[in-house]
């Protein structure tokens, strides 16, 4: 059962960078004690604050530089300031946080539809690929979902 | 290219990016790639993903624009760009911890900033553009030696760093055996650099044979693919003569198949930061006192992993967002000598107006893509 590369030694740089001393909590970081000075360091200027950032509640300040794309906004910011009012151990940060994404998602479609432009659902999804690469397996996914749409549609129905 | 929801994205024109910090630059971008984690990010999985924000953080550029305080760049250098942002000053980039700088993410703490990595990697536009804004200039941004194609510098700002460092982490020894979960382009690149390190054996492991089969001829390695096994575990555990394997690396992370339970609370009902099925092979695959070696990315809040195992097996587990800047110059001097070919992973380039093509050819593994280049056309 037991394979090996017949000639593994002759792999270029074979063996080159091994270190016996990495073994086994060889340190990745070069440590110079520095740990112990806490949040005692240089920092570089604080950015000036252009948006609303949401920060961390586990940190006492900014970091000094820091993205501005996407402030929050709309339902989906209500929700993000909600969920940064509590930890990142808490699922009451983390599952808001996806809640709000999926609300932004249609968040998203309206401000496009409010703009006069109808997203392409196909040509953002790539589907020219699928049909192009994948046909018979795209065809039958797409058959399946009708399918399940239908018969979703079908159990609606007969309870009302 | 502007992010929609998941499993859509489009291109739109953006405000040119603006110096916001005195030691930022603007890169006009050359090349940028579509990163497995990308992925995780177009499937909806990462938290605090926002409709409007720009991906990418593998990229390389034109130094276009320098805040005052920039010494080390000058307009026109032609540079790669670290994934991770970092400060070089606070106490975690000062010990070489690069992907773990605290001045870079004011949104969480357990990560550090990232390009275009959701506002949990601090809500920073990234390099799917033509522009991109990069803070800290003087830190992260390296200049590409003239001798270097750029198909090979743009993967040395990630792909590369992290394929060495997962495999470095493995502490391997001569005549070790390496087991690999996951042939993307990470797991294809720990393989290949897993020899650096003296093993006797690299295993990979897989479910998609046209990866298996790139990964055989490029990484020199062993590749099976689990669907043709019964239980991928027992089966590394007979072939390292029932004894496991020295070192095991996770190159999947959270959206991994091969384990129903997994798939069903981690990707059907998001009862768990994604599915840990590499995980729970690695850990389970492992000899006792072995080490675990985790690259694959996972969201946030909680994975389940069999962690009375590790307790048991006496494992050492080992993880980190690769420190792209300690590594450089020893990949640099790598694909210099022709030791690593990172180019010859690149299977598609693709313009970036095409990009919702290229997300979904490589989301759904078409074409035998396994890495994709997205070629902006601003020009100087």
């Amino acid at each position: 059962m037991k394979k090996q590369h017949h000639n593994y030694k002759d792999i270029p740089g074979w063996g080159m960078d091994a270190d016996p001393e990495n073994e086994p909590n060889y340190p990745m970081k070069n440590y110079t004690g520095d740990d112990h000075h806490r949040s005692d360091y240089q920092r570089s200027a604080p950015q000036p604050k252009d948006v609303e950032i949401l920060m961390s509640n586990e940190r006492p300040k900014m970091s000094a530089v820091f993205g501005n794309s996407v402030p929050p906004s709309g339902l989906s910011g209500m929700i993000r300031r909600y969920a940064f009012k509590h930890s990142e151990d808490r699922y009451r940060h983390w599952l808001p946080l996806i809640f709000a994404d999926r609300v932004n998602m249609f968040e998203g479609v309206i401000d496009d539809l409010s703009r006069g432009y109808l997203p392409n659902m196909v040509a953002e999804r790539g589907w020219k690929m699928e049909m192009k690469h994948n046909p018979k397996g795209f065809a039958v996914k797409i058959a399946t979902v009708a399918a399940v749409g239908y018969a979703v549609y079908l159990i609606l129905k007969k309870k009302k | 290219m502007d992010y929609r929801g998941p499993y859509r994205v489009r291109t739109v024109e953006k405000p040119m990016p603006k110096i916001l910090h005195p030691e930022d630059a603007i890169i006009r971008v050359t090349r940028t790639c579509i990163c497995g984690s990308d992925l995780h990010l177009y499937h909806g999985m990462v938290p605090d993903t926002r409709v409007g924000s720009t991906f990418g953080h593998e990229f390389v550029g034109v130094v276009e624009e320098v805040g005052p305080l920039v010494q080390k760049l000058k307009v026109g250098d032609q540079v790669l760009v670290p994934f991770n942002i970092a400060c070089g000053k606070c106490n975690f980039c000062k010990q070489g911890l690069f992907g773990n700088c605290h001045e870079s993410n004011p949104m969480a703490t357990a990560v550090g900033g990232i390009f275009g990595y959701s506002h949990t990697a601090g809500g920073y536009d990234g390099g799917q553009a033509e522009y991109v804004r990069v803070p800290y200039a003087d830190v992260g941004p390296t200049v590409i030696p003239p001798d270097m194609d750029p198909d090979d510098a743009v993967l040395l700002t990630d792909v590369v760093p992290t394929g060495y460092q997962a495999a470095e982490m493995g502490g391997i020894k001569q005549g070790d055996t390496v087991v690999i979960f996951g042939a993307g382009p990470i797991g294809i690149m720990a393989a290949r650099c897993a020899w650096f390190f003296g093993p006797s054996r690299v295993i990979i492991i897989d479910h998609v044979d046209y990866r298996l089969e790139f990964a055989k001829n490029y990484a020199y390695c062993e590749a099976y693919n689990f669907k043709d096994m019964e239980d991928p575990v027992v089966f590394l555990k007979k072939t390292t003569d029932w004894y496991g394997a020295d070192v095991c690396i996770d190159c999947v992370g959270c959206e991994a198949e091969g384990n129903s339970l997994q798939t069903f609370s981690g990707k059907v009902t998001l009862m768990q930061a994604g599915t840990a099925t590499a995980l729970q092979w690695a850990i389970n695959s492992v000899k006792k006192g072995g080490i675990v070696s985790i690259v694959g990315v996972y969201g946030p809040p909680f994975n389940l992993i069999p962690i009375g195992n590790v307790l048991n097996k006496g494992l050492t587990i080992r993880a980190n967002q690769a420190s792209v800047k300690r590594l450089l110059p020893r990949l640099i001097e790598h694909v210099q000598e022709g030791r690593l070919n990172p180019k010859g992973l690149i299977t598609h380039r693709v313009p970036l107006e095409e990009v919702a093509d290229a997300y979904r050819l490589f989301s759904s593994k078409l074409d035998n893509c396994i890495k994709t280049v997205l070629i902006p056309s601003a020009k100087a």
